[in-house]
């Protein structure tokens, strides 16, 4: 099993270095940053939801502090930008784990209500502070200057985020076949059996719901470099909805699978773009088809039917 | 003062009507089948914008009404009968996304069918504010009471003193008891679907003279009337209609004395406060899950 | 001293006193058995020592400090294990990994060392899963290393189970009908198993409703009925109280 998943991370690598020279024109490119991003969100989501069987429908607010920091503080204040990105992670963290700990003692649709609230009283807190964030307009980001070095064609920012999202799948693999990950998965799979053996399920839960927040705030800030521009619509419920159907869309539980999530799902919207007043309705349509008929997600289901484990 | 006041909690009652019949919908689906179903939102938009187009239609308003309480019920049972069904015993997040899958098509097509417009409705009764204590209250407020304290007398009648409503409360307690005694099961699934779709429509329809509406206010809806199930103590009646009304006279205050701007934040900062100190909201029992 | 002392102690469910008043005590490195008809409270019994449940009233005492109401995590760190009658196995991983979990608390379960795949947490896996095959194969799991949880038969979890609990190397294990289910050969090798576990010098508190292997293996038996503690003595002379006779043993003759 485990030869088979780093074999994983090689051919991710190897489609990475490749991919830049294969595609046709600059829209692709974008696509493919926008791809990888999220697949590094998409990541952490699923240690949350996947491994540890914890959801979270509020995520695209903890990116939307990211996006915002890396906004707000070097426009307001002149911060630099790589301490604004620190400043959005650090804060989402401090917050995921203040907010961690009563909502992890609840269970199921709880906790899809706690983090659901979370999320959109996030998402109206920047819609309405329109003196620092622009309102429903959104606002622009200033551009980053890295050690001199300005990230301003798409080839770097290929480089930069597909070197993100190597080391996320290689971190994640690491992660999940360990002590620490085995937790996760144990009290997925029984809550009791894992508290008996020892497992602090409440701070294994707070651990995984922080650092896949913490994931999500800095992707954020990196979203918002790249575009150069923030709109609330980055930390709104339906983005947060959109995370977590990548997650289960690809396969809970599978690192492979959060990869094909997010790059199903980044392009579905190009895709349904030629429906033409149709796009919401394609979405829900493909959402429900998906779950009924691949309810454990692609790479699982695949994985399962061509007789190999992941 | 006291005008202001009362001012507030009249429009904090009759949105907390809507919420409460809302969280009805979703505490009969939740208890059928432990689904929590993020379309119930859509039924009380769909209540709404039907109402619109059928009394557009020229429709005796009867009529259009019922019509508009009876097509979301018919969705409402396709949603279980083609999203839910098939999925029986999935995860949490897997149903979660079926039935947001479900809101989204629902909204999608009436977008396409009705427009992106907002339309309101006439009220039932026309519009001459009654006057009380300095306060105005619209004759519509006084439908969306009387018609919620109605069903909600009627479905306590139901669950309390007919068969139907028994089986139906008796599966919710524990399903495969209720099997074993020749409740058929499914079928209390199809009515669970239709009666909370045909809630929340009533829902939508009886506050649109107030709101008005447009295909995306499900969303908003929805959400708050989970959190009014939630409040209460997910899956209890009362719970569902005190959490409804408790939402949406904190809404109103919160707006009114607060920040108008932050009146949508009020429920879910509510609710968060609920869960972190009562998690099992106003009306949950104890339980200690066994092993 | 007693290893484990509990004094009156009593759980409510609404109205269901499920354990009431209940008071014994466990010397270390003993097999001693708790039976009783079903319902009468023995998986509550356990849920209570075990820090799953919290106990309305009474007293549980681990070596003279008092345990009661400390969550299951904190008691296993003071080397309490146990099995559940309704199987507890994480079907989402293998079966030998469920094992690994049993040895959570011995290793180091820091998040970033794991991440960054630290070279000594790497080969004390290595080794731990070297020792959960040994364990599996010294409760007869040897041909189910490799499978996944989820294929494996009832009987074989069952004692998955227990090599879970036993990776914990624990002083005091709890079995809560470790034989329930299995066909008359596996009731046997489950019966050498125990015998085995407590040679070993680790104290077993034991559920089971086989009454041969009971007698068996027991040094003390307690008789629980409808919550309250029937009788207390040795196999010879909780066979002998009438009170037993009457209430338990007189219903199956
Ligand atoms: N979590 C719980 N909630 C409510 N009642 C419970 C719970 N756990 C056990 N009981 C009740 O306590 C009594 C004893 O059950 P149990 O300890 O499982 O018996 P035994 O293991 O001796 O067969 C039963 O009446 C059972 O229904
Ligand atoms: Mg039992």
């Amino acid at each position: 099993m485990h030869k088979n998943a780093y074999f994983g991370l090689s051919i991710v690598v190897a489609i990475l270095a490749v991919l830049p020279f294969l595609l046709p024109n600059s829209f692709y490119m974008d696509l493919a940053i926008r791809m990888a991003i999220n697949a590094v969100i998409v990541l952490g989501l699923n240690l949350l939801i996947g491994f540890a069987g914890q959801i979270s429908l509020g995520h695209a607010g903890f990116l939307g502090i990211g996006a915002y920091a890396t906004a707000v503080l070097p426009t307001h204040f002149g911060w630099h930008p790589l301490l604004a990105m620190g400043a959005g992670a650090a804060v989402t963290g401090a917050l995921a784990a203040l907010v961690a700990r009563p909502i992890f003692k609840l269970k199921g649709h709880y906790l899809a209500m706690a983090t659901l609230g979370l999320g959109i009283i996030l998402n109206i807190a920047i819609r309405n502070e329109a003196t620092w964030t622009g309102g429903p307009d959104g606002m622009p980001v200033p551009a980053m200057g890295l050690l001199g070095f300005e990230l301003t064609s798409d080839k770097h920012w290929y480089w930069v985020v597909a070197i993100l999202l190597a080391v996320s799948v290689w971190a994640s693999l690491n992660l999940i076949d360990s002590p620490f990950g085995r937790a996760l998965r144990a009290l997925h799979g029984s809550e009791v059996a894992s508290q008996v053996v020892g497992v602090d399920v409440v701070r294994y839960k707070v651990a995984i719901f922080v650092l896949s927040a913490v994931f999500a705030s800095l992707m954020g800030s990196v979203t918002a470099h790249y575009v150069g521009f923030v709109t609330p619509n980055l930390a709104d419920f339906f983005h947060s909805i959109e995370l977590v159907t990548m997650v289960v869309i690809g396969g809970m539980a599978s690192v492979y699978g959060s990869l094909v999530g997010a790059v199903l799902l980044t392009a579905l919207p190009q895709a349904l773009a030629t429906f033409e007043g149709w796009e919401t309705v394609a979405f829900g349509t493909i959402l429900m088809l998906c779950m009924i008929f691949l309810p454990k997600g692609l790479v699982p289901t695949l994985a399962a039917r061509f007789g190999k484990g992941e | 003062m006291l005008s202001q006041f009362l001012q507030f909690l009249f429009s904090g009652v009759t949105v907390g009507a809507t919420y409460a019949l809302a969280a009805l919908g979703f505490t009969l689906i939740y208890n059928a089948s432990n689904v929590i179903n993020f379309a119930q939102g859509e039924f009380i938009m769909l209540g709404g914008m039907l109402a619109v187009f059928f009394t557009q239609l020229g429709l005796p308003l009867p009529v259009a009404l019922g019509l508009a309480i009876l097509v979301p019920a018919v969705v409402g049972v396709l949603v279980e009968k083609l999203a839910i069904e098939p999925v029986k015993g999935a995860e949490t997040v897997t149903l979660i996304i079926i039935t947001i899958g479900a809101s989204l098509v629902i909204r999608g097509l009436v977008q396409v069918w009705l427009g992106k417009n907002t339309h309101s409705l006439p009220p039932f009764s026309g519009d001459t504010p009654i006057e009380i204590l300095g306060a105005t209250l619209l004759p519509q407020s006084l439908w969306v009471f009387g018609v919620t304290a109605l069903v909600v007398v009627a479905l306590w009648y139901f669950f309390n003193r007919t068969l139907t409503g028994k089986a139906m409360l008796a599966t919710s307690v524990n399903r495969l008891a209720a099997e074993l005694v020749g409740i058929n099961t499914s079928w209390v699934l199809f009515m669970s679907f239709a009666m909370s779709a045909a809630l929340g429509a009533l829902g939508g329809i009886l506050v649109t003279p107030i709101t008005l509406t447009s295909y995306d206010v499900g969303i908003m809806l929805g959400l708050k009337g989970f959190v009014a199930a939630v409040v209460g103590g997910l899956g209890n009646g009362l719970g569902a209609v005190v959490g409804g009304l408790l939402v949406g006279v904190l809404e109103a205050m919160g707006a009114g004395y607060v920040s108008s701007a932050y009146k949508d934040a009020i429920p879910f900062v509510l609710i968060l406060f609920i869960l972190f100190f009562m998690p099992r909201g106003l009306f949950g029992a104890k339980v200690t899950d066994r092993v | 001293m007693a290893l484990l002392d509990v004094s009156n102690l009593s759980i409510h469910f609404g109205g269901v006193k499920a354990v009431q008043n209940v008071s014994f005590s466990i010397d270390a490195g003993i097999v001693y058995s708790v039976i009783g008809p079903n319902g009468a409270g023995k998986t509550t019994l356990f849920n209570l020592i075990t820090g799953v449940y919290t106990p309305t009233a009474g007293e549980i005492r681990l070596d003279g400090e008092s345990i009661g109401g400390k969550s299951p995590n904190e008691l296993a760190r003071r080397g309490v294990a146990r099995t559940f009658q309704n199987l507890q196995i994480c079907m989402n991983m293998s079966a030998r990994e469920n094992v690994m979990v049993g040895a959570h608390l011995r290793l180091d379960r820091n998040l970033v060392k794991a991440a960054l795949r630290f070279p000594a947490l790497k080969s004390r896996d290595r080794e731990l899963q070297t020792e959960a095959a040994e364990l599996m194969a010294f409760v007869g799991l040897e041909k189910y290393v490799e499978a996944r949880a989820d294929s494996m038969p009832y009987g074989a979890l069952k004692r998955l189970e227990i090599a879970r609990a036993l990776a914990m190397k624990p002083r005091l294990i709890f079995l809560d009908e470790p034989a329930a289910g299995l066909n008359p050969k596996e009731t046997i090798e489950v019966d050498h198993l125990v015998r085995k576990i407590a040679d070993f010098g680790v104290t077993v508190v034991l559920v089971e409703h086989d009454m041969k292997m009971v007698m068996n293996l027991s040094d003390r038996i307690l008789v629980l009925d409808y919550g309250k503690k029937l009788a207390e003595g040795s196999g010879a002379e909780v066979r002998k109280n009438p009170d037993v006779i009457a209430a338990y043993l007189g219903a199956h003759a």
